[in-house]
């Protein structure tokens, strides 16, 4: 016990020693969650949305008047009045209007008649997201012609569906901020753990200890204890300056960060078990390096930390289903956005310390204590 | 008791065999040297003595216990420093020998007391607090060498501890290897391909080639059981097709070796065979270029057993070889 413990000591002084390592492993992932929570979070506004009205009656003059109080109102889009379709088109090819909204010379009279009256939105879809806001926000502005017509004879009979939002509004910088912290767990893992033990190999540091009476369970306990108090370190600081900038309320409240701390610690545990299992016989020292940005894709964005699950196809879902990062985020998303007590995150410690044991099982069987 | 008893101990790598069964003897107190160039099989085999490597082959009894099955009280027994630097850079001088006091299991009261003596006996103390990446080579050799002494080993082996130091820095680490070895009851096996290290020492020379023992003994005995005592090393221009022949019948020469116009000769009397080469050179009106006459070094012992000098041996160094070696072309 006492050698694990020397084996400890080492490492923590080294670690202690490397400013560099304890700043990248956690910078890292909160640059990240700052960086995509705001690149992905917020609304799309002030698009450019080309107006051709060739029928200017007043029919068409009402969509006009609609569509620019939305314009002025929320600022989802500004329109830019065209006389000519076809430069209207050619504008929308070249990137200066986002989506042509066309009133075609028959509206009006169309309307009056009763015939179908169509207006079209010609939309730019290579950028999917712009697309999908216009036609979204359009469909309501073109919806809403109706809606006086509509209202006070049918309310009673055409059933409607209330959404109740369980949670306050939850930011997209809040949603990522689980797969953060779990990242930062993942970094310290790969740099202070597997990249450290590598480097150690390859200069032939290893041949030190291997000559002293340790034994191989006393190294291996070394190893991944003094990795897992590493990767613990970093995961907390990450978890609590990270609540803090995305804003989560009440983000120092004690119980929380204690159930956090535990989410934590078996997170640490089971990913440093992984990459023991993948390191145990890799003497080349590009190997971790490789695998960690394999990994990084691999483990993270299956995990639902920035997409939900459901949306994936199936052989995605069944790496999510044994990726650790996948309980991880879960029991973060638990307690960080919806403050739940143990129960919620029970099964995913259980799976995360069931995957350390496995792992860690395999990976001493597999490890040499010779050269 | 023999601190080190190798019988027959073999290595292999697959198809490739690096130790071809090789037994020696190591008395207690002994200073023991292992020569042989890169890729000899050295380390190897100095490796399967530390129990790093297990062996294909053989047994190895170190201070009495066997390295395959009595690993641990081997460990117990011995102080390694392996070839590569293997000192965390990270640490303090101290911590370093810190943690392997811990590691060994040195008590708490001993390790104090040990680790003052040891830095002072490497000349390290004033930089007991600095860490090991702001020191030299040298030092950091020296930090090593005190790392593997903390426990008071019985055997001490060290791969090739000066290989990538300067010459000053080797001779400042020879010098405190003797020291340290004047001071306590210790045996030393070390590996090296330098053979003025090898002379300078070692009680007793192996000289390890192809994985296999080529000649060991002494030193002084090695270097007398090859002929000559002397050597005669020179180039000459204008010689007669049957120069080598007339160079093999002066007086007192054992044997003859040379290309071109270099000659190397073996003497029992090297004066006596100068004079003689000088006076037939001037009558055959060959001019003498250069001339070199020296005692039988252990470069000549390796020559003799190996069958080829130890810098052709050299011409393909490993990385980390003395960046300060002189190869000839």
């Amino acid at each position: 016990m006492h050698r694990t413990l020397a084996m400890i000591e080492r490492e923590m002084r080294r670690f202690r020693r490397s400013p560099m390592l304890i700043v990248m492993s956690m910078m890292m992932p909160i640059v990240q969650l700052v960086v995509l929570g705001y690149a992905f979070g917020g609304n799309v506004k002030h698009l450019k949305v080309a107006v051709v009205d060739q029928d200017h009656g007043v029919p068409a003059v009402r969509i006009r008047e609609l569509a620019g109080a939305v314009a002025s109102g929320n600022h989802t889009f500004d329109i830019v009045d065209y006389a000519d379709p076809g430069e209207a088109l050619t504008d929308l090819r070249n990137g200066v209007v986002n989506g042509v909204l066309t009133i075609p010379p028959d509206y009006s009279r169309r309307v009056i008649g009763r015939q179908e009256p169509k207006v079209a939105l010609i939309s730019d879809n290579t950028d999917s997201f712009v697309s999908a806001t216009l036609s979204a926000t359009m469909g309501q502005v073109i919806g809403s012609l109706h809606e006086p017509v509509k209202t006070s004879a049918r309310t009673s009979a055409e059933p409607r569906l209330d959404v109740v939002e369980v949670y306050p509004y939850v930011p997209y910088i809040q949603y990522l901020l689980p797969g953060s912290i779990t990242m930062s767990i993942f970094m310290m893992v790969m740099i202070g753990g597997g990249i450290i033990f590598i480097d150690d190999k390859a200069r032939g540091l290893h041949e030190g200890y291997l000559v002293t009476p340790i034994t191989k369970f006393e190294l291996i306990a070394g190893f991944n204890i003094s990795g897992t108090i590493k990767a613990v370190l970093a995961g907390v600081v990450v978890m609590v300056i990270g609540a803090m900038i995305a804003g989560v309320p009440d983000a120092l409240d004690p119980i929380r960060i204690l159930r956090g701390v535990l989410v934590v610690v078996c997170a640490a545990f089971a990913l440093i078990s992984l990459m023991f299992l993948l390191m145990v016989r890799v003497t080349d020292p590009l190997m971790p390096r490789a695998m960690f940005g394999l990994l990084n894709t691999v483990l993270y964005f299956p995990s639902g930390a920035v997409y939900p699950q459901q949306g994936f196809p199936g052989w995605m879902k069944a790496i999510a289903a044994v990726d650790p990062f996948t309980y991880s985020v879960h029991a973060f998303k638990s307690l960080l956005l919806k403050n739940t007590g143990f129960e919620a995150i029970a099964f995913d410690l259980g799976y995360l310390i069931v995957f350390s044991a496995v792992c860690m099982t395999a990976a001493t069987l597999l490890f040499k204590r010779t050269l | 008791m023999l601190a080190i008893d190798v019988r027959n101990i073999v290595k292999k790598f697959g198809d490739f065999t690096a130790v071809k069964g090789i037994s020696f003897e190591v008395g207690s107190g002994e200073i023991f040297g292992l020569l042989g160039p890169n890729g000899a099989g050295k380390s190897t085999l100095i490796r399967m003595l530390t129990t790093l490597l297990p062996p294909s082959g053989g047994t190895a009894l170190i201070n009495g216990f066997d390295v395959a099955k009595q690993a641990d009280s081997v460990r117990r027994a011995i102080g390694v420093i392996p070839q590569a630097m293997t000192s965390d850079l990270e640490l303090s001088v101290e911590e370093n020998l810190l943690i392997f006091a811990k590691l060994y299991g040195v008590p708490r009261e001993r390790r104090k007391r040990l680790i003052d003596e040891l830095l002072e006996a490497v000349e390290l103390t004033q930089w007991r607090d600095k860490q090991v990446r702001n020191l030299s080579g040298g030092m950091r050799r020296r930090v090593e060498i005190a790392r593997g002494l903390v426990h008071e080993p019985k055997i001490f082996f060290l791969d090739e501890p000066t290989t990538g130091l300067d010459p000053v820095s080797r001779v400042h680490v020879w010098e405190m290897l003797q020291r340290i070895k004047s001071e306590r009851d210790l045996t030393v096996l070390i590996t090296t391909h330098y053979m003025d290290e090898a002379d300078k020492l070692c009680d007793r020379i192996a000289i390890v080639d192809h994985g296999e023992l080529m000649a060991l003994d002494s030193p002084m005995k090695l270097k007398a059981s090859v002929p000559g005592k002397n050597v005669l090393e020179a180039s000459f221009s204008g010689i007669p097709g049957d120069w080598p022949e007339i160079l093999r019948q002066l007086p007192e020469v054992e044997d003859v070796t040379g290309h071109d116009n270099v000659f190397r000769l073996a003497t029992s009397n090297g004066p006596v065979t100068t004079m003689a080469m000088l006076q037939t050179a001037a009558r055959l009106s060959v001019s003498v270029d250069s001339l070199a006459v020296q005692s039988t070094t252990l470069d000549d012992v390796f020559v003799h057993y190996t069958g080829r000098a130890l810098r052709d041996a050299l011409q393909a160094p490993a990385a980390q070889d003395n960046p300060f070696m002189i190869r000839r072309a």
